[in-house]
């Protein structure tokens, strides 16, 4: 069975956008870049249509990075393949909490 | 040599090319929205402007209302115009009458409280607005150079696909404006958080000059404005429809957002009532990312249409300006296939590249400024409008 797609936008980002109805848990996607290179992973969570992946492992207060740039941090360790959403990365922007 | 672009829009004697015809009906305070539907329900050939504001307000608000509603009147998709007056209400009808007066269409006002109250000023009305409408209806469409394109550009009920698909889509045909001589405004100041550097250095004149420090600035103001509450601005921004989408804060949202306005310089940025005149190229407008809002404010530009993207499936558009719907996500657009125009989930699925899905999205815009409704147009689903204020009601 053909594997469904994790896009990743920009080379220096650490999470790619998986664009499947689906993917649970153990689910193996390919991550594709945008000149083509491929790699697969194991998906750790279950991960709805347009959520993201890790790339690789992404430590706790580390940048999230997508587009190549910064859209927030991750608030728990990731590891390579996990779901990443709100449950375990954080907005800094617009912050009247902080 | 390029390929020449043209379109069929109605001349206005200010030189300004429309892409509808209407009578805009126009309360100039919210105390008149009652009258000036009641005229719109009677009278084929009108739009009304149902905002929900115009008295009660700071001088700075009432100043804002009066020249936002201005700027309606005087756009383009606007043959003639009658205003709706209470008679006692904080915006100044006098200037609203004079300055929309100077593009040289037909203007008329009515006054509920002189009129003799409500029955008596929907009677009044009728009249005044069938009588424009009988002097404008007729007006031919003439060829006119694409260079004449004033395009607004919004992505509403995003998603992950927004900035991967339906925003490229609208970018792609951002730049071809550009390079055709025409405009494109984009605006979702709220929308610029975390991306605000990247706008910057697209600035005229760089990330130092004036209209890259403009840019900080107006971020600073938004998002000191959302911080003054003392809140995370998570929560609101963005928004929980986002969040299930897979945007997991107002930076990826963002980064997203701003795909859609292509690659060209950064011109400038233009306040939120503020019309474009002779202003070419890519601007900004100081709007927040609200629909009603912003939709306001782009007709307020001058936009003849705008072009809006959406992931999870926005279908509002607005009286005057007719509204091209971008849908980024397969799925969005498989159940919303009656409300979306342009299906760029294709790009998604990898059956198309966005270079042929933005061609497609072009020749839809030279369609639709032709006349070809859109599907918010044909369904009536047009009254999401108002304006945006920046201080409280007292």
């Amino acid at each position: 069975m053909k594997l469904s797609l994790a896009l990743k936008v920009d080379d220096k980002d650490n999470v790619a956008t998986v664009f499947a109805n689906d993917i649970t848990s153990g689910t193996h996607v390919v991550i594709r870049d945008k000149t083509g290179n491929t790699e697969e992973v194991e998906v750790i969570g279950d991960v709805p249509y347009g959520h993201k992946i890790a790339v690789r492992k992404i430590m706790k207060c580390e940048p999230v990075i997508k587009y190549g740039e910064s859209i927030g941090r991750a608030c728990a360790d990731i590891a390579k393949g996990e779901y990443v959403h709100v449950h375990n990365m954080e907005a800094m922007r617009g912050r009247g909490d902080l | 040599m390029s390929k020449m672009y043209t379109f069929e829009g109605y001349v206005r004697p200010d030189g300004s090319v429309g892409s509808r015809n209407h009578v805009a009906v126009i309360p100039s305070v919210i105390c008149a929205t009652d009258v000036a539907q009641a005229i719109c329900r009677q009278v084929a050939g009108t739009i009304g402007y149902f905002h929900h504001q115009g008295c009660c307000q700071l001088p700075l608000d009432l100043k804002r209302v009066t020249d936002t509603l201005s700027s309606l009147g005087c756009s383009p998709n606007v043959g003639a115009v009658l205003i709706v007056s209470l008679g006692c209400e904080g915006t100044d009808v006098a200037r609203l009458y004079d300055e929309i007066s100077a593009t040289g269409k037909p203007v008329k006002v009515i006054y509920i409280q002189e009129s003799g109250g409500m029955s008596r000023a929907i009677q009044k009305g009728i009249d005044a607005a069938q009588s424009l409408v009988l002097e404008i209806s007729g007006l031919q469409r003439k060829t006119v150079d694409i260079s004449n394109v004033i395009m607004g550009i919004k992505c509403g009920g995003s998603d992950t696909t927004s900035g991967m698909a339906s925003n490229c889509v609208i970018g792609y045909v951002a730049d071809k404006i550009v390079d055709l001589g025409g405009t494109v405004v984009f605006g979702e100041t709220t929308e610029f958080l975390g991306g605000e550097h990247i706008l910057a250095q697209r600035a005229v004149g760089g990330p130092d000059g004036p209209v890259g420090k403009k840019i900080y600035e107006i971020v600073e103001r938004m998002e000191a404005r959302a911080k003054a509450a003392g809140e995370d601005m998570r929560g609101g921004q963005p928004t929980p429809g986002n969040i299930k989408g897979g945007l997991s804060s107002i930076e990826e949202k963002s980064l997203g957002a701003i795909v859609k306005s292509g690659h060209r310089p950064i011109q400038g940025v233009l306040e939120y009532p503020e019309r474009v005149i002779a202003q070419k190229g890519l601007w900004i407008k100081d709007a927040p990312g609200r629909e009603p809002e912003i939709l306001t404010g782009m007709a307020a530009t001058g936009a003849q249409l705008l072009m809006f993207s959406t992931g999870r499936g926005a279908p509002q558009g607005f009286p005057s300006m007719p509204v091209i719907k971008v849908c980024g996500n397969p799925n969005t657009y498989r159940r919303m296939s009656h409300d979306m125009d342009l299906n760029a989930g294709r790009i998604i699925a990898g059956e198309k590249s966005i270079e042929e899905a933005g061609e497609e999205a072009f020749e839809l815009l030279i369609n639709v400024l032709n006349g070809q409704m859109t599907k918010n147009e044909a369904l009536q689903y047009v009254s999401t409008m108002d304006i945006y204020c920046l201080g409280p009601v007292i």
